[in-house]
């Protein structure tokens, strides 16, 4: 068991957990995961590490509701535990001084990104951050990230805070600009990531991306996250989860993102519908029970 | 050691003549629907008739065919007296996972290949009695009874919680020595938990045998990957172990290289099974954990390994409409256990022998639709000493798949080899340990089972587990290494 010494939304739908997880906290290096198991019926999810703290022995997991895990997750409040979580997982990020780096962040993906910027910067590298999100509250970290970059754009979908645009459209105009760009390191959703990466491809600039498919155990057993790399299968557990973004098949991973599309929204659908039971159960006992057998259940 | 007068009425000339006694296994077509277990067990009267068939041989074959020394006439002997919790005892003395080997062991390739009955008839049923004894003491189990060995001061981290590192544990535990095991998944048992499907190995009999060690004192950790969430050099530099074995398995499946491989729909059989024992996706939506729709499918597995036939039999159970077995040689090289190859044609699997699969062919979404197969033949033995598979020209035609379960075996994980300095390897990644003392390159470090040897069966692991234990213990004693 694992105990949540804090919890707190961060944006709409996405929650800071800070946990306590000694052994983690320790091995912990930037670019890292760990998988998490919510309770004894729960799937094993890959989450993102956003900080750790080695003396307080605490990791920060940041966690955005997507799925019935990732609700339940977020269900949980300062002083709840969660079952599993083991790790730190894959390879870190490669760390040296490049010159310049971009780091992209998209929605929830900052938090993955965070740790290597920082770590970027520590290393002598000029950091350009570039983050974005639908709107002004989905756009996270960003106090955070202007701590450990040079210069910071923010876009939005919707114009309601920085750029509005895309978190390429910025890197586009970087790149016009004649900006020197050493390395890109981009993390967010697979669009994202695919057009950063046709983008960079052109410039030559050696892109890195982080990969989040569907894994089970995490330590190169099950194979059930492999992406296609130059025609040949990696795991993104233990070869990943960074990967050179010139080399994915973006389409491949697209289409083993979606294996258990009608499975996950079930889930999600029972999950809603048995909170939704509860919370009538709470707030009129006998009703919610007589209105359930009535349809049925 | 001369016999022990042997209470057996039977002269030895009758009980050749004694057929073997059946296990009892639950109807072919109720199980293809269930994964509740197949074997139902000897009742007591089922096991004394089968024990009073044991030659009682003044050397025993089976003892020193098994990778464990089972001190098999003994404890049957003491099946014949009706005394099962010492049968029981007599078992552990040399093998701490008895409900388990009693299950899953090849027993026809050791203890029953070697049995002498063999040469007139069906050799003794050896696993089934070891399985009756062990059910038995599980039933009967009483925590009091167990003696603690008097504690020796020393520590031992265990990395790997599957029979080589269980049967380490429960040695070490027996010596003295303070024994921490160290699992990376959330469940202990490691193959056993998450490859061995629960119709011919429930998860409960695990969780017993587990418990019991607990009782015996041994610490379990789950969550931990050893090379990520601590090192071995961590463990023995800065927790204090006097010494560390490694049975972390052959982890890494692997896959054949032919075209469509990331289909949506071809698994791997680790997380195949993983999916269905360790996270129970067959009780979807009850687990979380998803598996796609089985239901009417064509499903095919590709081997002809224990692993292939569990996958193919879960399969099945999942509603399979056809259940294939791929498998290049012919059924007389399959290394599956005879039982189980019995028990998947009993179900209705379909056996396509001598057929290789060159590429796996989808739709537009990118879902396995097929796979283009090709027929062999058999020509020379090869390095493995079976014969050659070679391909028929213009054999090829498309079997229509929805599935496809790919079951050729593993290889060697690196994750405790890449962060171990000065742990020598072989050329394909598995650790070089000694064979007798499994001791490895590094002082302290011992190492066994199938992270040694290459994807090989419970018991061969179970066996290096002794071994290390031993060699650990020695080591722990004189200090000499």
């Amino acid at each position: 068991m694992f105990k949540i010494i804090n919890a707190q939304f961060i944006a709409p739908g996405i929650k800071r957990f800070v946990i306590e997880a000694p052994r983690i906290a320790r091995k912990q290096r930037p670019g890292q995961f760990v998988i998490v198991r919510v309770n004894e019926r729960g799937e094993r999810i890959p989450l993102t590490i956003e900080r750790s703290d080695a003396e307080k022995g605490t990791v920060n997991l940041v966690v955005q509701s997507i799925g019935k895990t990732t609700t339940l997750l977020n269900s949980l409040e300062t002083g709840d535990s969660i079952l599993d979580i083991v790790g730190p997982l894959g390879k870190p990020s490669e760390i040296e001084n490049f010159g310049t780096v971009v780091v992209m962040g998209g929605g929830v993906g900052t938090a993955m990104a965070y740790p290597t910027a920082a770590a970027m910067k520590k290393a002598g590298n000029r950091v350009i951050t570039i983050i974005g999100g639908r709107n002004k509250d989905l756009v996270i970290l960003e106090p955070e990230m202007r701590g450990v970059s040079d210069t910071v754009y923010v876009t939005t979908d919707d114009g309601s805070s920085g750029d509005k645009g895309l978190v390429t459209d910025r890197l586009r105009q970087l790149l016009e600009n004649g900006t020197r760009v050493d390395l890109v390191l981009a993390v967010g959703p697979i669009p994202m990531m695919r057009a950063v990466a046709d983008m960079t491809r052109k410039e030559r600039i050696k892109t890195m991306v982080s990969l989040n498919p569907i894994m089970i155990d995490g330590t190169g057993m099950c194979g059930g996250c492999r992406v296609l790399v130059e025609g040949k299968s990696e795991f993104a557990c233990v070869d990943g989860p960074e990967f050179d973004a010139h080399r994915i098949d973006f389409a491949v991973l697209v289409q083993r993102n979606a294996m258990y599309r009608d499975a996950e929204k079930q889930s999600l659908e029972d999950y809603r519908r048995e909170c939704e039971y509860e919370k009538q159960k709470a707030a009129a006992p006998g009703e919610a029970e007589a209105a359930c057998t009535l349809e049925g259940k | 050691m001369p016999p022990t007068k042997s209470n057996n009425p039977v002269p030895n000339k009758e009980r050749i003549k004694m057929p073997r006694q059946h296990m009892p296994e639950q109807l072919p077509v109720i199980r293809a629907k269930e994964f509740t277990e197949v074997n139902l067990g000897y009742s007591a009267e089922l096991a004394r008739q089968e024990a009073l068939r044991c030659l009682e041989c003044a050397k025993p074959t089976c003892t020193k065919d098994c990778p464990v020394g089972v001190k098999v006439k003994e404890f049957v002997q003491l099946i014949v007296d009706g005394d099962f919790m010492a049968a029981a005892a007599k078992i552990r003395e040399d093998n701490v996972l008895p409900a388990i080997t009693g299950r899953v062991c090849p027993q026809e390739d050791h203890c029953e290949g070697a049995c002498l009955l063999c040469k007139r008839g069906e050799s003794l049923g050896i696993g089934y009695l070891e399985r009756f004894v062990a059910d038995y003491e599980q039933q009967h189990f009483d925590v009091k009874s167990i003696v603690k060995a008097t504690p020796t001061g020393k520590k031992v981290a265990v990395v790997g919680s599957g029979p080589s590192g269980l049967t380490a544990a429960g040695d070490l535990i027996q010596k003295g020595h303070q024994v921490h095991v160290f699992e990376a998944l959330h469940e202990i048992g490691g193959v056993l938990v998450y490859g061995i499907p629960e119709f011919r190995l429930p998860k409960k009999i695990i969780r017993e045998q587990v418990d019991i060690m607990r009782a015996m004192g041994v610490v379990f950790e789950t969550d931990v990957v050893v090379g990520r969430t601590v090192t071995i050099n961590e463990l023995l530099e800065e927790e204090g172990y006097d010494a560390v074995f490694i049975g972390t398995g052959a982890g890494l499946p692997q896959f054949m290289g032919i075209p469509g491989e990331h289909y949506n729909g071809v698994y791997s059989a680790n997380e195949f099974l993983t999916r269905i024992n360790l996270m129970h996706a067959y009780e979807f939506p009850k687990y979380d954990e998803p598996i796609v729709d089985f239901r009417g499918k064509n499903v095919a597995v590709i081997g002809g390994g224990n692993t292939a036939l569990d996958a193919i039999r879960s399969a099945l159970r999942l509603g399979a409409g056809k259940a294939y077995v791929l498998y290049r040689r012919s059924e007389a090289e399959m290394p599956a256990r005879k039982e189980e190859v019995k028990h998947a044609k009993e179900e209705g699997i379909e056996f396509h022998v001598l057929t290789a699969p060159l590429e796996f062919q989808a739709d537009e979404k990118g879902w396995l639709t097929g796979a283009r197969c090709q027929k062999m033949e058999l020509g020379e033995p090869d390095s493995s000493g079976r014969r050659r598979p070679v391909p028929i020209e213009g054999s090829e035609y498309v079997v229509p798949l929805s599935v496809a379960v790919i079951a050729i075996g593993t290889t060697a994980n690196p994750i405790v080899q890449s962060t171990t300095p000065g742990l020598a390897t072989t050329k394909k990644g598995y650790i070089q340990a000694d064979e007798t003392s499994q001791k490895t390159s590094r002082k302290g470090v011992f190492a066994g089972g199938d992270i040694v040897t290459g994807g090989a069966t419970v018991i061969l692991a179970m066996g290096a587990g002794r071994r290390a234990a031993a060699g650990i213990h020695e080591y722990l004693t004189n200090g000499e290494w």
